[in-house]
C-alpha cells in the first residue's frame, strides 16, 4: 500500500486550511479510507482543537522525527470514525526544528500506513510552507473571494510550480452568492479567470463550520449533516478520488431578491 | 454589463474593481517590474522618441499587460497633429 499526501495551503493566514484539512480528512475516511490528518504548523498548532482531540495529545511531530517516539505513537485516533488519525504540531518549538527532508521521511512512513495523509500547512511562504510541500503528491490552494487572498494564491501558485509540486488545484472558501449576485463579490469565474488554475471545489459560507469548530466536530465527519458547507466538502472529497461530481451551484441558494437586485443594480451573474 | 453602467453612469461594481485591481496587481508581482519602473521607462521612451518626432507628451501611455502566456509592455505613443504640410 502506498498512500497519497495531500498538501493544503494558501500563502495569507485565515482562509480556511485547517478547517478544510479537517473536513476533507474527515470526509474522506467516511468514504472508507485510512487516513492521517498531519499538522505541520509547528508552534502554532490548532488542526487539534478543531477536531476535537486537543484532549488526546501525547507525542507529536516533533517527537516522531528527533526519535522520543514511534510514529504510530504519534497517530491519535479519532473514535467517531474507523480510520481517522491526526498527527498533532508541536506547540513549543518553531518550524525551524523541522526540515523538508524531515517531512519527506516520515511521509514515506505514513504512506506505508495509510491511504491519505492531509497535511495542513502554516501561513507564509517560508520554511513551514516549504516543509509542508516538501512531501506533497497533490498540492491544494485554499483562497477566499477577496484581493489579498487572492493575490497570496498567485504567488503560491507560483513558488509551487518552481517547488515542481504543480500545477495544483484550487479550493475557494467562505463564497456569500448573495453578495456574489449584487456584484459585491468576486465571482469564481472571476478567481478562475486571474488564477487560471483547475478548480477543486467551492465552499460556502457557512455559520455551520464556526458551530462545528467550537464543538470540535467537523461539520464532514457526519454524513447526514446537512450544512451545505458539508456537502461541499464530501463533494471535494469525491473528486479527490477522481469521480466527477459538479461544482455546486450556489447562484440557487442566492435569495431571489437578491438576485433581482444585482441584475437590476446592473450585474447580473 | 459594464457597458449598461457607463451608460446610466451608474457605479462600476465593487467586484469589478476588485478584479480589475487584482489582474493589474498581479501584472507587476509575477513580471517583478514595479510601477515606479514603468514610469521611469516612459520617461525614457519620451525623451528618445521627442528627439525625433513632435509627440504629444501628455497623452503617452505604457503599460504592462498579460495574458497566459506572455507579459509585454505597450506604449502608446500619440503624434502631434498639425495639419497638413504646407
Amino acid at each position: 500500500m502506498s498512500g497519497t499526501v495531500i498538501t493544503i495551503t494558501s500563502g495569507k493566514g485565515g482562509v480556511g486550511k485547517t478547517t478544510i484539512t479537517a473536513n476533507l480528512a474527515s470526509a474522506l475516511a467516511l468514504q472508507g479510507h485510512k487516513v492521517a490528518a498531519l499538522d505541520s504548523d509547528i508552534g502554532l498548532r490548532n488542526l487539534d482543537v478543531v477536531m476535537g482531540l486537543e484532549n488526546r495529545i501525547v507525542y507529536d511531530l516533533i517527537d516522531v522525527i528527533e526519535g522520543r517516539c514511534r510514529l504510530r505513537q504519534a497517530m491519535i485516533k479519532d473514535k467517531r470514525l474507523p480510520e481517522l488519525y491526526l498527527i498533532p504540531a508541536a506547540q513549543t518549538r518553531d518550524k525551524m526544528a523541522v526540515s523538508p527532508s524531515d517531512m519527506i521521511l516520515v511521509c514515506d512512513q505514513l504512506r506505508q500506513e495509510v491511504d491519505y495523509v492531509v497535511i495542513d500547512s502554516p501561513a507564509g511562504i517560508e520554511r513551514g510552507f516549504r516543509n509542508a510541500v516538501a512531501p506533497a503528491d497533490r498540492v491544494i490552494i485554499v483562497t477566499n473571494p477577496e484581493v489579498s487572498a487572492v493575490r497570496d494564491a498567485d504567488r503560491i501558485i507560483g513558488l509551487i510550480e518552481a517547488e515542481e509540486k504543480g500545477p495544483g488545484q484550487l479550493i475557494v472558501n467562505r463564497i456569500k452568492p448573495s453578495m456574489v449576485a449584487r456584484g459585491d463579490m468576486l465571482s469564481i469565474e472571476d478567481i478562475l479567470d486571474i488564477l487560471a488554475i483547475d478548480l477543486l471545489g467551492v465552499v460556502p459560507e457557512d455559520e455551520a463550520i464556526l458551530v462545528s469548530t467550537n464543538r470540535g466536530t467537523p461539520v464532514a465527519l457526519n454524513s447526514t449533516n446537512s450544512a451545505s458547507a458539508s456537502q461541499a466538502f464530501r463533494n471535494i472529497a469525491q473528486r479527490l478520488e477522481g469521480q466527477e461530481v459538479p461544482i455546486m451551484d450556489l447562484t440557487a441558494t442566492a435569495g431571489l431578491l437578491s438576485r433581482l437586485r444585482g441584475w437590476v443594480g446592473g450585474r447580473a451573474n | 454589463m459594464n457597458w449598461l453602467n457607463k451608460l446610466l453612469g451608474r457605479q462600476e461594481s465593487s467586484s469589478d474593481v476588485a478584479k480589475s485591481r487584482l489582474q493589474m496587481v498581479l501584472t507587476h508581482d509575477r513580471s517583478d517590474i514595479t510601477p515606479g519602473k514603468v514610469e521611469l521607462i516612459k520617461d525614457e521612451i519620451i525623451e528618445v522618441i521627442a528627439r525625433h518626432l513632435e509627440i504629444e507628451r501628455d497623452s503617452v501611455v505604457v503599460n504592462l499587460t498579460r495574458s497566459q502566456k506572455e507579459s509585454r509592455l505597450v506604449a502608446e505613443i500619440p503624434l502631434r497633429s498639425n495639419g497638413r504640410r504646407r
